[in-house]
């Protein structure tokens, strides 16, 4: 058990030092990847938030984009007009979103599948148009020059406390009391899990950890705007928790960074960008309809050979 | 201990049960038997809070049953399986079991995701006290098993284990032998005896096994079209007409 943890913590610092030392210090990583670099890490915070309510508990949530534009906007309020430092601010951002998450969540997940699904989509357009009729953010301009406070430093601390956070919470009885919801609704009520609230829970959790992934990407994109969340949004993080299996960790994370990079390479294709992209989500979809993980994890022998071959392919980039 | 009075479950025009009459003393091992589509499972769905029944009322042990949440039911005590499996697919025999057993002993959410001592602790005696459950019903070796890989007897044997891992006083089984070989019934029916003497737990059965009904039960209730049409020993059951007759048919 030890033994594991090291390797764990080992892992996790050579990733870290090893983008310090290809980007800020060598520059060997150019600013076009270092940006989808920050992305991914933002993207594996917004996804496994989703994956929390959508893979885990099983609950259909289309209105992720909204919990990360509350997130973005509050924290943003926070460090530009309100003087708040960027740690504080982002928090702050994320429990707002969580309080969101809380409204929201009380009435909308008493209904069940696609209702749920439709309740959620309208909650996000509800916050967009929000955003564009309110003067005190910006309107439809949004906000423009935020701080640029998300180093890589503070990215990979939070990146690595969600994923702790939420592993540590799906791993206890109270996540797995989630899963149960997902599982079988009925036998989990009958079983004495107090369904409405592990609902609830794992909705406002999830929200919480998108709000952190908005204010963090505020706070690195200088400029926030209402088009910036939009439904399309919403549903590139549902692809991610899809793609990397609903219901697991690590499918979300490999998935986060794939699709990120995906996204980023395509770039150079122009027009027929989308075509690739729709095409590749199918073929995973023909081929592995329970995404590249399903619902199992890495263990950490494999897990260490794969982060072996991303970080040589990160230098051939 | 369980008792209703003039219970009836009405959806649309139909009178799925009519004013049922239940009384179950602490101990007892009673069954419910009854022709397909007497009102049997709807009867265990408003014991356990799936359904409210339409009127009359449900009390166990002088709480009144009628509009409270399962979950909340599970905590007066009852707990139930159910006549089409239903296990937690992905989860292994063992977190099948632990789940059940969260309503009454669990740690806090802060405990959990800050790995504190109590979270190590609590779930070193978790397992602890699922294995040994699932040790005296003889799945102890398959505990890490996803519970869905489990043979057909066996999945129905761990749904009764979980229901007990619940900790009730009174254990609702509906259709426990349902699918299974003479061998298996026999087997089901001495543990069901066990748990009943052993663990000193009220059992209310339903079944269509009748040699399992008659074998263990020690008063039996017959439904049809959800009236009560009998109630007695196995031996005044297997004599009264009216039962014959729903069972058999008119006699010519």
């Amino acid at each position: 058990m030890k033994k594991k943890n090291i390797t764990t913590i080992l892992i996790i610092l050579a990733i870290y030092i090893g983008v310090f030392l290809l980007t800020d210090v060598t520059g060997i990583i150019g600013p076009y990847y270092q940006v989808n670099i920050f992305l991914a890490g933002i993207n594996i915070i917004l996804a496994l938030s989703l994956n929390l309510i959508v893979g885990f508990t099983g609950q259909l949530a289309l209105g992720h984009a909204g919990f990360m534009a509350v997130g973005a906007y509050v924290s943003a309020v926070c460090t530009m007009k309100l003087g708040i430092p960027f740690i504080p601010a982002v928090v702050v951002g994320a429990l707002a979103a969580m309080l969101i998450g809380l409204v929201i969540g009380l009435p909308t997940l008493r209904l069940r599948g696609d209702y749920l699904a439709i309740a959620t989509l309208g909650f996000g357009e509800i916050i967009r148009g929000l955003v564009v009729n309110i003067e005190y953010v910006g309107g439809a301009a949004g906000i423009n020059g935020i701080p640029k406070k998300t180093t890589w430093t503070m990215l990979f601390l939070f990146v690595i406390i969600t994923i702790a956070v939420i592993k540590n919470f799906i791993n206890s009885s109270h996540g797995k009391m989630c899963v149960s919801i997902r599982d079988n609704e009925v036998a989990a009520e009958i079983m004495g899990v107090n369904t409405t609230y592990y609902k609830t829970v794992a909705f406002s959790l999830g929200a919480f950890f998108a709000g952190l992934g908005g204010a963090l990407y505020a706070h690195y994109f200088f400029l926030i705007q209402p088009t910036t969340f939009t439904f399309a949004r919403s549903f590139d993080i549902l692809v991610m928790v899809v793609l990397g299996g609903l219901g697991s960790i690590t499918g979300s994370i490999l998935a986060a960074i794939g699709v990120t990079f995906l996204n980023a390479v395509l770039v150079d294709f122009g027009a027929i960008r989308m075509v690739i992209y729709a095409l590749l989500l199918i073929l995973v979809m023909i081929f592995r309809p329970q995404g590249l993980m399903g619902t199992k994890e890495f263990n950490l022998q494999s897990l260490l050979g794969f982060k072996g071959r991303g970080g040589k392919n990160a230098k051939n980039n | 201990m369980l008792k209703t009075t003039n219970v009836s479950m009405i959806f649309g025009g139909l009178a799925a049960v009519s004013h049922l009459n239940l009384e179950i003393k602490k101990g007892e091992l009673v069954g419910l038997i009854g022709p397909n589509g007497a009102g049997k499972t709807t009867v265990f769905n408003f014991l356990t809070g799936v359904y409210v029944p339409t009127e009359g009322d449900v009390e166990f042990n002088n709480k009144r049953l009628n509009g409270v949440k399962p979950n909340k039911i599970t905590s007066y005590g009852i707990a139930r399986t159910f006549q089409n499996i239903r296990l937690f697919a992905s989860m292994s025999v063992l977190d099948n079991v632990k789940l059940a057993s969260y309503w009454h002993d669990n740690y806090s959410m802060l405990d959990a995701i800050l790995r504190l001592p109590r979270y190590g602790k609590m779930e070193q005696e978790m397992d602890k006290k699922a294995l040994q459950l699932l040790e005296i019903f003889g799945l102890a070796d398959k505990a890490e098993m996803k519970a869905t890989s489990l043979p057909y007897g066996e999945q129905r044997r761990l749904e009764i284990v979980r229901a007990m891992a619940a900790n009730p006083e009174l254990l609702l089984l509906d259709e426990p032998a349902a699918g299974m070989n003479p061998q298996e019934t026999q087997e089901l029916m001495a543990l069901i005896g066990r748990i009943n003497k052993e663990f000193g737990l009220t059992i209310l059965l339903i079944e269509h096994d009748m040699s399992l009904v008659m074998g263990v039960c020690e008063r039996i209730y017959v439904l049809e079209y959800g009236k009560t049409i009998a109630e007695g020993t196995p031996e005044e059951i297997k004599n009264n007409p009216r039962v014959i007759e729903a069972y058999l048919g008119e006699e010519a």
